[in-house]
């Protein structure tokens, strides 16, 4: 998947955002995605928690990378995963009590969001702690734009306000459905198809574009 | 699970047994640590969000009483001081408001099945008069722009201030001008029947209890 | 008793764990490409989910009143430990069932299924039976959400879709499609 060349570090960090995003290329962390976004404080929150989470775990998972025996090290993993998990959990709770309580079980669920296991074990125990660094930040990114895009998509429709703050005015007649579960499905299916629309037409111009000779870098 | 790891870590000789132990052991240890430190840490907010939390609630049901006390269901007594045994979260509880050196009615929780899930709401009772005080709904999953009315819609809210129990649902304009009636929420007379149930159920569990306790104001 | 059918009823059509609480999408997206495949991963789930819940209470009332904190590591470590001796045991006790089963019992580790049951258990203060028939249900939703949507992907492979919408763009739309039918199942015990 990714060049055996290393490649400078600034691509660990914006792989995260486009090329590897989390959630619409390696449709990962599917769950929270489609859960939590039927507002914007809702995403942004979650998206904080999942940065805080991932972030912890790769500087720690690259710190002790060498002294981990490999029989043991998903094991390792997932109990540190927990641990940070936990701690966001309860830091949530104490400071935004009203967001933590919609969000409920899904702070909980992050544990098992594929998202940070699968940084845990393709990247961060065999790369150096700088790098983990960036590529946890990076996918955090790449996670919380594409939550904020649904969040804001799910609740400007579905509820006219932004951030709470009305957009429409009062005479307008929310689009209920966009903050209950098919308003998710929908939305990030009709992301997922667009997103794939543009990066085959990308692609294919590029494969255009090089077939006809000229020298020219890869679109988007 | 990972999702297309493209190649396997680098390889570690296996290691023993007593290392397996000792890693895992170690980060046992130092999950433990961290989690028991920030729990030290944020707990006491935590605690202070429910206390404030509940007490905002039970002040908006009793009508703003001057304070409150905290009676726990023993058996078929109320008493101020928890059983043996029990766990201060988990009690049943009922709020006792005081005003002007005089009873201002219980503060009671109920809960029930509503159109999504369950409901879980305070109401303020008066066992003197077989009155409700005041309604504030807690906890609801109820629909968007349709059930959630239960607590958005401010004149079904106050018809729980005056309406006597136990309480008998009615449809808008039907009924005949009863003490007890409640008139239910037009579009939402599942999420409003549901609210009577609740009410209505505890109350034949705990008035007969609340009737027969004697408020006495603690010794300072 | 109508309070336990209740529970069970509801975790299976009116809050489908899938197409409501948007848990298990993994192996709904992964494995919901056949109707065959979809089954075995459903019934898979529902005896995970089943041996869970009374772990769980098993959890919650002896081990964790003292140390709440530990909830999430507990569960998860448990839940790791169990799919591992399920597996095993039904390796030993029934290679056929294994043949059957045995490749989705790993997946189902970190699926968030099963974890999220755990969670909405100890939430809601289920004893050992309400559990039990609250995994029960759980279960039976995941599967009818999973064979659903085999169903008609697998009606999908020799429909006229254009080569750019083959993808789970196109699954999370039929999703959606199912999820609002499902609410048609809200209120469906409610005296009204």
């Amino acid at each position: 998947m990714s060049p055996r060349q290393p490649a400078p570090p600034s691509t660990e960090f914006t792989k995260g955002l486009w090329r590897e995003n989390p959630v619409l290329v390696q449709l990962l962390g599917l769950c929270p995605a489609l859960a939590v976004t039927n507002s914007v404080a809702n995403s942004l929150v979650m998206s904080a928690a999942v940065l805080f989470v991932l972030v912890g775990s790769s500087l720690l998972v690259s710190t002790i990378k060498r002294i981990v025996p490999s029989d043991v090290r998903i094991s390792s993993y997932i109990l540190i995963i927990a641990t940070f998990v936990t701690m966001a959990d309860m830091i949530l709770e104490a400071y935004v009590p009203v967001v933590h309580k919609e969000l409920g079980a899904f702070v909980a669920l992050i544990v098992v969001n594929c998202i940070i296991l699968g940084r845990q074990e393709a990247f961060a125990s065999r790369n150096p702690v700088g790098r983990s660094l960036l590529d946890a930040l990076g996918m955090s990114a790449g996670f919380a734009m594409t939550m904020l895009l649904m969040g804001t998509v799910r609740e400007v429709l579905g509820s006219g306000t932004f951030l709470g703050v009305s957009v429409f005015g009062p005479r307008y007649e929310p689009w209920v459905v966009m903050i209950l579960p098919p308003g998710g499905f929908l939305t990030l299916g009709v992301l997922l198809l667009l997103f794939s629309w543009y990066t085959r037409r990308g692609d294919a111009r590029a494969r255009a574009a090089s077939s006809g000779g000229a020298d020219v870098e890869e679109a988007a | 699970m990972t999702h297309g790891t493209p190649s396997a870590p680098p390889a570690r000789p296996s290691a023993s047994s007593q290392r397996l132990i000792a890693t895992l052991g170690g980060f046992g240890a130092l999950a433990g640590l961290l989690i028991v430190s920030v729990f030290v840490a944020t707990s006491p907010r935590i605690r202070a969000n429910k206390a404030a939390a509940l007490a905002a609630a039970v002040q908006e049901v009793l009508a703003a009483p001057d304070r409150y006390d905290t009676l726990y269901v023993t058996g078929t007594t109320l008493s101020p001081t928890l059983p043996a045994g029990a766990d201060a979260d988990t009690a049943e509880a009922v709020y006792l408001g005081w005003r002007g050196g005089a009873p201002a009615g219980y503060a009671i929780l109920a809960a029930g099945p509503g159109f999504q899930d369950t409901i879980r709401l305070l109401f303020g009772y008066d066992p003197a008069s077989s009155q409700l005080l005041g309604m504030r709904v807690l906890d609801s999953k109820e629909t968007p722009g349709l059930g959630d009315k239960i607590f958005k819609d401010a004149g079904f809210v106050e018809q729980f201030a005056r309406v006597r129990a136990p309480l008998v649902p009615v449809r808008d304009g039907q009924g005949d001008g009863l003490p007890n009636e409640l008139v239910m929420i037009t579009g939402a007379t599942i999420s409003s029947r549901a609210v009577v149930q609740a009410i209505n159920t505890t109350l034949e569990r705990i008035g007969p209890i609340i009737a027969a306790h004697v408020p006495r104001e603690p010794q300072p | 008793m109508a309070d336990l059918v209740w529970i069970l009823v509801s975790a299976a059509v009116v809050n489908n764990f899938t197409l409501a609480l948007f848990l298990g999408l993994c192996p709904f997206l992964g494995v919901s490409g056949k109707v065959e495949t979809a089954l075995r991963m459903g019934l898979a789930n529902i005896f995970v989910m089943v041996v869970t819940a009374v772990a769980v209470w098993a959890l919650n009332t002896f081990l964790l009143p003292s140390a709440p904190y530990l909830r999430i590591i507990a569960f998860i470590i448990v839940i790791a430990s169990l799919v591992q001796i399920v597996e095993m045991a039904i390796k030993k006790l029934s290679p056929a069932l294994f043949r059957a089963l045995g490749i989705f019992l790993p997946l189902i580790t970190t699926n968030c299924a099963i974890l999220g049951l755990a969670i909405f258990s100890t939430n809601r203060g289920y004893g050992l039976v309400e559990g039990v028939f609250f995994a029960v249900g759980a279960g039976i939703g995941l599967t009818i959400a999973l064979v659903l949507m085999a169903s008609i992907r697998e009606q999908l492979e020799l429909a006229d879709v254009p080569d750019a919408a083959r993808n789970m763009g196109l699954v999370l739309i039929l999703a959606g499609a199912l999820s609002l039918a499902f609410m048609g199942f809200a209120g469906l015990f409610s005296t009204a």
